[in-house]
């Protein structure tokens, strides 16, 4: 199985009638649900989501809070023009933004760094 | 007959219910093929089915998750069973892959955590989760424009370069209005339905490998909706999708309310 087969089956022209009908769930309405950080319990056996490549990366599928997302990269829709208008400003500020992120982590690195070596 | 676990094989935790949930009218296989049972303490009843270790142990699990096809069949047969018990009782979704040793863990477990999935089952009960997806009606088509008919020449005053430039110009300025009015429908179809809804919340918009690659989907939301207002939604749905036009709706449910089950979304709940 490809990962194109991962879409829906509803053809592009479908006309979206009132409830005609139940939607076919496609596999990630279904991920994004069960793989959700709704864990209430956790169980004996744990996996960690997150270590997993295919669900992270591959299908770039959010399987926790927006905050877990952004942590491991998986924020793409962030940058996406078409749904963020700051994004759309162009890149200038976005790199602004990460060089600061960049130097801040460096500072805080220099800083706890000589914090242990002294 | 809560029976200890074979050796080898190990407890896969589908959902809770509250105790008066019956077993289950009809049998049920679930995943792995085996069937579920239910484990009941602390008047609340686990839906668990027996899997097996060499699949479902925990370097198992990590193997098998990285495969695609494993993935679906399993997350597809996990999300059966919860329907299929969501349609008779309200029930609080585990998270794929919930996997303990034996029936007696998972008894510890509903009885340390009977008090959180009392209060989550109360809030749940008699209302459904929708799932609504919008995408641009027109996917972005970089090559034309409208009002950019194919052939339609511009006045000869200006040169071939100024010509190129002004018809650019138009295109890009069309293309940021109809950008423009496909987030603004967007956002006034999460408004109102935010309005008819016990609970909203709000997911990242599905990747084109997900969600199909034509498709720009601009939203994509959960609502959590009391049952009695079902025909509501329907119908607000309805006058939505008429109202808006740069949008194509997607109506998914109702589902067991996977999305308003954890503590930080079952929280501002009344």
């Amino acid at each position: 199985m490809t990962q194109g087969s991962l879409a829906p089956a509803e053809s592009p022209a479908l006309s979206p009638g009132p409830l005609s009908g139940p939607q076919p769930a496609n596999l990630g309405d279904i991920l994004e649900r069960v793989l959700d950080k709704g864990i209430v319990i956790a169980g004996d056996i744990r996996v960690n989501l997150l270590d997993i490549e295919l669900l992270t990366i591959k299908l770039r599928l959010v399987i926790a809070s927006l905050d877990t997302a952004r942590q491991v990269g998986i924020n793409w829709w962030e940058s996406d023009p078409w749904l963020n208008a700051q994004a759309a400003n162009g890149d200038h500020g976005r790199e602004l933004e990460e060089e600061n992120r960049k130097l801040r982590r460096r500072v805080k690195a220099l800083e706890s760094g000589g914090g242990r070596g002294g | 007959v809560a029976a200890v676990a074979a050796e080898n094989s190990c407890v896969w935790l589908y959902a809770v219910a509250a105790n008066d949930a019956g077993t289950g009218a009809r049998a049920m296989n679930g995943v792995g093929g085996g069937p579920v049972r239910a484990v009941r303490t602390a008047g609340l009843t686990a839906f668990v089915g027996d899997v097996d270790q060499r699949d479902f142990g925990a370097a198992a699990l990590r193997r098998n998750l990285e495969d695609l096809d494993w993935l679906d069949r399993t997350a597809r047969a996990h999300h059966a069973v919860i329907e299929a018990i969501a349609e008779r009782c309200p029930v609080v979704p585990m998270q794929l892959a919930t996997v303990y040793t034996s029936d007696h863990s998972v008894a510890e477990t509903l009885r340390e955590r009977a008090t959180d999935l009392r209060r989550v089952l109360s809030r749940i009960r008699a209302r459904s989760e929708w799932g609504v997806k919008a995408f641009a009606a027109e996917p972005a088509d970089l090559n034309t424009a409208p009002g950019d008919p194919p052939g339609q020449q511009t006045p000869a005053t200006s040169g071939p370069g100024a010509a190129y430039l002004q018809r650019r110009r138009a295109q890009l300025m069309a293309q940021d209005k109809g950008r423009h009015d496909v987030m603004a429908d967007a956002l006034a179809v999460h408004a109102a339905l935010s309005r008819l809804c016990v609970s909203a919340r709000l997911y990242p918009p599905q990747s084109p490998d997900l969600a199909g690659p034509r498709a720009r989907m601009v939203l994509n939301a959960a609502y959590l909706i009391a049952d009695e207002r079902a025909s509501e939604f329907a119908a607000t749905i309805a006058d939505l999708t008429t109202r808006h036009r740069s949008v194509r709706l997607v109506v998914t449910g109702p589902w067991p309310a996977y999305s308003f089950v954890s503590e930080a979304h079952a929280e501002g709940l009344p």
